[in-house]
């Protein structure tokens, strides 16, 4: 099967999950039962195919460069688990 | 062993628009912290990003300035990574890897090299991207194991000029920089200050034996935000490298900061899985089309660039060469040189005049030659005083000063302070016909052969004209009656 337990925790740290080792073997079922189902496309032929990223043949979408409306500070800060001085506060960042 | 040095530049420059990337918020550096932001800057559920198509415009001048190649089609990707300044959880870039078509590719930029030729250095791309914002470390918070994320920055507009490893050496780097930031500022796309770190530099240093082919191990210095500072950063880098290779050492791929204090390098702590960064593209923005008649308007647009400029300047005007380098240094300079020449002064004056006191006033008073209250067409009417005769240049230089105080014209200050030079015989030979009655003794000992007491009369009818005396009328005249 194409997901393996490896596969699973590294993509589980690289989203910053946690999970518990009875879990990983649910997710593993989970993930390769997903994989199976988009699999069915895998026999249409897609040579003469470009890849797309978007469903709709949209191109151009632009603003003028004209400043908009900003949040209050306050606002801006209101869903921060942790603030303080006009901040949001966090884990010290090291270089 | 003889070794040489490889050294590609990646260039981050900050793009003079009013507002960011993909969205409306301010783009101006500073502002209290986190006032700048909104939903979509954020990160918050449900935001949509909106191209700023001056973005897109001010890429396109610098990378027609540089000789690029503005590709038809590019798009814009996630780069996902967790880290404080990057709320969304991914940075919006149109870099994936050189396979992914940017903005704009090849080109390149003449630098000028120690036997006085140039060397032009060859460009990868030039791709948009969104800045990141800052983290602040105040000590109260550092003490309780926290760091403040101002976000301000965030969606700020970049472009990032990737060079070819083409550079050889500190000072090549160097001399890239400083044509690269003027190449940036003459057409407008970057401010290029770098106090608010308009430009930010990560250079990619190798070394291997002279005569060997394949590229050495290379290291990265990140972020590095001065010029100076990037000559010395590789300086030392090249350097370290030797000293390992001399010592039986190897390279290893690493990402250094500089620490331009104590002029040292050290290792940046490495990310886990730094290189997972699982690009795709952005699903809220859509592919970015540029077609040929775009292209064409920008080209029209670009004006004349650096080297073409001093060309022309050394072709046009009598100046020195190391005018030519001062007039041209920037094209609000270069524009008003020029503009006082048009109003009819001649080129060798006018640069005298613009390298001399315009510059002194500008350096004194920090200030642009456009906020300047001397317009060039007021120095150009200066000038045309002392050509008359109706000031004298040493006149003219103070009342330069007080047009650039009150910004009056120079007739209305000449005439408010009755600076006219007197020119008029009339008017001097009463004054001379008087200095000889007050000084019968040393009219005396003049007309015995003293020529040295001629210094005394033009001294007594300075001070009785407050200076205004023409210097050569004067004492065309004195010598006349003193005869």
């Amino acid at each position: 099967m194409p997901v393996s337990k490896d596969d699973v925790k590294k993509v589980a740290q690289l989203a910053r999950l946690d999970f518990a080792p009875e879990e990983e073997a649910q997710l593993i079922d989970d993930l390769n039962r997903m994989l199976e189902y988009v699999a069915a496309l895998d026999q249409l032929d897609t040579t003469e195919v470009p890849p797309t990223a978007h469903v709709l043949p949209l191109e151009n979408a632009f603003r003028d460069d004209v400043m908009g409306q900003s949040l209050d500070r306050s606002d801006a800060l209101a869903n921060a688990p942790l603030s303080g001085q006009g901040h949001f506060r966090v884990p010290r960042v090291i270089e | 062993m003889t070794y040489e040095s490889v050294i590609g530049l990646e260039v981050h420059a900050q793009l003079a628009t009013t507002t960011k990337i993909f969205c409306g918020c301010s783009a101006e550096f500073g502002g209290d912290p986190n006032t700048h932001v909104c939903p979509v800057c954020l990160g918050l559920p449900g935001a949509l990003p909106v191209l700023n198509q001056n973005v897109v415009e001010l890429a396109m001048h610098i990378a027609l300035a540089a000789g690029c190649t503005i590709q038809p089609r590019s798009r814009f990707l996630r780069k996902n990574y967790f880290y404080p300044d990057l709320p969304k959880g991914y940075q919006i870039s149109q870099f994936q890897s050189n396979e992914e078509m940017p903005l704009a590719t090849g080109g390149g930029v003449d630098v000028p090299t120690e036997d006085g030729g140039t060397k032009t250095i060859r460009l990868t791309r030039i791709h948009m991207e969104e800045d990141a914002g800052k983290s602040i470390h105040q000590e109260a918070f550092v003490a309780a194991g926290e760091s403040l994320v101002d976000v301000n920055r965030c969606g700020v507009p970049l472009i990032e000029i990737v060079s070819e490893p083409d550079l050889s050496t500190s000072e090549e780097a160097f001399h890239y920089l400083t044509s690269l930031h003027q190449l940036l500022v003459y057409t407008g796309v970057s401010e290029g200050d770098m106090e608010k770190g308009h430009m930010r530099i990560d250079a990619n240093v190798s070394i291997r034996p002279v005569g060997e082919t394949r590229l050495g191990t290379k290291v990265e210095i990140k972020n590095v935000n001065s010029f100076r500072n990037c000559q010395r950063a590789i300086e030392s880098e090249i350097q370290r490298q030797i000293d390992l290779l001399e010592t039986g050492g190897e390279i290893e791929q690493a990402t250094m900061l500089y620490d331009p204090d104590r002029n040292i390098l050290r290792a940046m702590r490495t990310k886990e899985e730094s290189d997972d960064y699982r690009y795709f593209p952005d699903p809220d923005l859509v592919p970015l089309v540029v077609d040929h008649a775009w292209v064409e308007r920008v080209q029209n647009q670009i004006p004349e660039l650096p080297e073409a400029k001093r060309a022309r300047f050394a072709e046009d005007y009598d100046m020195s060469a190391d005018q030519i380098e001062v007039l041209t240094a920037g094209r609000d300079v270069a524009d008003y040189f020029e503009a006082t020449v048009a109003a009819g002064v001649q080129s060798r004056i006018a640069a005298n005049w613009i390298q001399g006191d315009v510059m002194r006033v500008l350096n004194d008073r920090k200030v642009a030659i456009g906020d300047l209250r001397v317009s060039a067409e007021s120095l150009a009417e200066l000038i045309g005083l002392v050509d008359k005769g109706d000031i004298s240049t040493s006149i003219a230089r103070t009342v330069f000063d007080d047009m650039v105080e009150t910004g009056d014209s120079p007739a209305a200050i000449v005439e408010k302070k009755g600076l006219v030079q007197i020119s008029d015989a009339g008017e001097l030979d009463g004054v001379i016909d008087q200095i000889i009655v007050d000084n019968p003794e040393e009219v005396e000992r003049f007309k015995g052969g003293d020529q040295k007491l001629m210094g005394f009369f033009m001294g007594q009818l300075m001070r009785a004209t407050k200076g205004q005396a023409n210097p050569q009328k004067a004492s065309q005249l004195l010598r006349e009656k003193l005869g």
